[in-house]
């Protein structure tokens, strides 16, 4: 299972049979994890949030590393960097700025 | 043996992102959380670098410095200035989903059509339409937050506006599935491009009719479809590291769009497609009553002779930057015994958390911020409301008046004090564009002037009576 899985990895040029049926579950499964932990965050901290939450999802800065990196043609890999740019911003500024806002919460 | 690195690196990357969402739980521990996501970032990031498909490093390194060099000053913005910070980074984030999904797309095309399958092909439309739509729209939100003079900060309505929105995205969606049905064909391409313009067209149009008094149930929107864009670029680039942290990113947005919503007593339709925030031009209540003005004086007289404050902070707060003289105010007042506390309305401010982010930045402890559920019981026993720049929040219309477009919005009940004091800019409606009851109310005084000004006056009424006990 695990040698097949590595098989498909390492030759990304073949058509690649993925598994989305997993990749749903694991969607599902971390959409419920999701609401189950913000569901739970400090009323007080909701502009915080939106920003950290913000930077965490530019993880997709990770796909923009990919298509701007690899053997690509010159076009596609503009595109990426331009994404990675985005990406790279949003993360850097997000993260940032929550610990700026959460520094000035103080209890006395 | 790189793959593997990769896979543990997702792994744990993901373990830490949950944590760190998990952190903000409490004040004290969310700069914890803090350092969990970047961590998680910075595993991830070099675990991706360093995998053996990665031949050029050129431009990854110009990207990320370029991040940086943009990045670092945007997390300077002023506190008042979050809003559109936010939204402009949830544009920034659509506009990366929207790239990526147009690069493999054509990378596919060129190189490798059998990529192209049919779930695959959903998942870079979903992503594109997401991405784009997310892009332009958080712009056209961050350009109204901002002021920006050629976006009307009114909302713009028209005869048949919502067929044309509609339309658009569904024109968008339909020809999405065209092209999953046929990705290589000839015309494929064009099509593709035409799915583009159609999603940065939507954008625009969903945030033209939207007024500022939506702004938190739309930037909470729009941070859901940024995660969820993000979603979609894991499914396509089979990633489950992405997929996971757009979840996040899309519940956290959905359960904060909710309680925006619900803030208001608004769903998700209505905030898109009613267009709030239009002046209502209803026939002038029966008899129109006067407003009691209070001089500065009184105002400090009212307040010194008080035992419980409660002051109800609204977007007038974070407009006329009042929030450091609010926070001497606050001195002047404990330090004479009385107890004060901060009523924060859910939708209060330009988006979610935006007071109780500007009084943390002007040292008050967040421990005297009482959300609305929690401080409308005591109402009634409290001696002075200071109701500073809010109005829709604590109009009492909305308990019982059909006809207005806040009806049924939970309010603080700031007519139940035993006085009330309202600090106001002008004699004009606020954001709804509907009177307020509670200014002419019997046992309110106004304050008129500049919110900033005005505490400031206030403050040194106190300051220089408190020798006088």
């Amino acid at each position: 299972m695990i040698d097949s899985l590595m098989a498909t990895q390492a030759v990304p040029a073949e058509p690649v049979a993925v598994d989305y049926w997993s990749m749903l579950f694991v969607f599902v499964l971390a959409t419920f994890i999701g609401l189950g932990v913000i569901r739970r965050v400090s009323r007080l901290l909701y502009t915080p949030l939106m920003s950290l939450t913000n930077a965490i999802s530019a993880i997709a800065v990770v796909g923009s590393i990919v298509v701007t990196g690899a053997d690509y043609p010159r076009t596609i890999r503009i595109i990426g960097a331009v994404a990675l740019f985005a990406s790279m911003t949003n993360i850097v500024s997000g993260f940032l700025i929550t610990d700026r806002m959460l520094k000035m919460f103080k209890k006395q | 043996m790189m793959y593997a690195v990769a896979q543990f690196a997702a792994v744990f990357a993901t373990a830490l992102f949950i944590f760190s969402l998990y952190w903000m739980n409490d004040p004290k521990t969310a700069r914890r959380g803090v350092v969990a996501g970047v961590t998680g970032m910075l595993v991830a990031v070099v675990a991706t670098w360093v995998q053996p498909q990665i031949i050029h490093h050129g431009w990854i390194v110009v990207a990320i410095v370029a991040g940086f060099i943009v990045g670092v000053p945007l997390s300077q913005v002023p506190l008042t200035a979050v809003p559109q910070r936010t939204a402009l980074s949830h544009a920034f984030g659509g506009l990366a989903a929207g790239l990526v999904g147009t690069a493999e797309y054509f990378l596919g095309l060129g190189e490798n059509p059998a990529e192209l399958t049919a779930f695959r092909m959903s998942a870079i439309v979903a992503e594109v339409i997401l991405g784009f739509l997310t892009f332009t729209g958080s712009l056209m939100a961050a350009g109204k937050l901002q002021e920006v003079k050629w976006i009307p900060q009114r909302p713009v309505t028209y005869p048949g506006q919502n067929v044309v929105n509609i339309g658009v995205l569904v024109v968008a969606v339909g020809l999405g599935v065209v092209v999953v049905l046929h990705p290589t064909a000839p015309w494929s391409g064009h099509a593709f491009y035409v799915i583009v313009g159609l999603a940065v067209l939507f954008g625009v149009l969903l945030i033209i009719p939207i007024g500022g008094a939506d702004m938190p149930t739309v930037i909470s929107i729009l941070n859901s479809y940024a995660g969820l864009s993000a979603v979609a670029m894991g499914f396509v680039l089979n990633n489950k590291l992405l997929v996971t942290a757009g979840a996040l990113d899309g519940s956290s947005g959905l359960i904060l769009s909710i309680i925006m919503c619900r803030a208001m007593n608004r769903s998700f339709t209505n905030v898109l497609f009613g267009a709030f925030g239009t002046v209502q031009k209803t026939a002038a209540i029966g008899e129109q009553k006067e407003w009691k003005q209070e001089t500065v004086e009184g105002a400090a007289q009212l307040l010194e002779q008080a035992s419980l404050v409660v002051i109800i902070p609204g977007y007038g707060m974070a407009v006329a930057q009042a929030q450091h003289k609010v926070r001497e105010l606050y001195d002047q007042l404990t330090k004479r015994g009385i107890t004060v506390k901060f009523a924060i309305h859910p939708v209060a401010g330009r988006m979610p958390g935006h007071m109780n982010v500007l009084l943390a930045e002007a040292n008050i402890p967040y421990t005297a911020l009482v959300e609305m559920d929690e401080i409308n019981p005591e109402m009634p026993q409290c001696d002075v409301a200071l109701v500073i720049g809010a109005n829709d929040v604590v109009n009492p219309a909305a308990r019982y008046k059909k006809d207005t477009p806040i009806y049924g919005m939970p309010i603080i009940d700031a007519d139940k004090a035993r006085a009330v004091l309202a600090i106001k800019r002008s004699k004009n409606p606020g954001f709804a564009g509907i009177d307020n009851e509670l200014y002419v109310l019997d046992n309110t005084w106004m304050l008129f002037g500049d919110a900033k000004a005005v505490i400031g006056e206030v403050v040194k009424q106190l300051a220089g009576g408190g020798g006088l006990h």
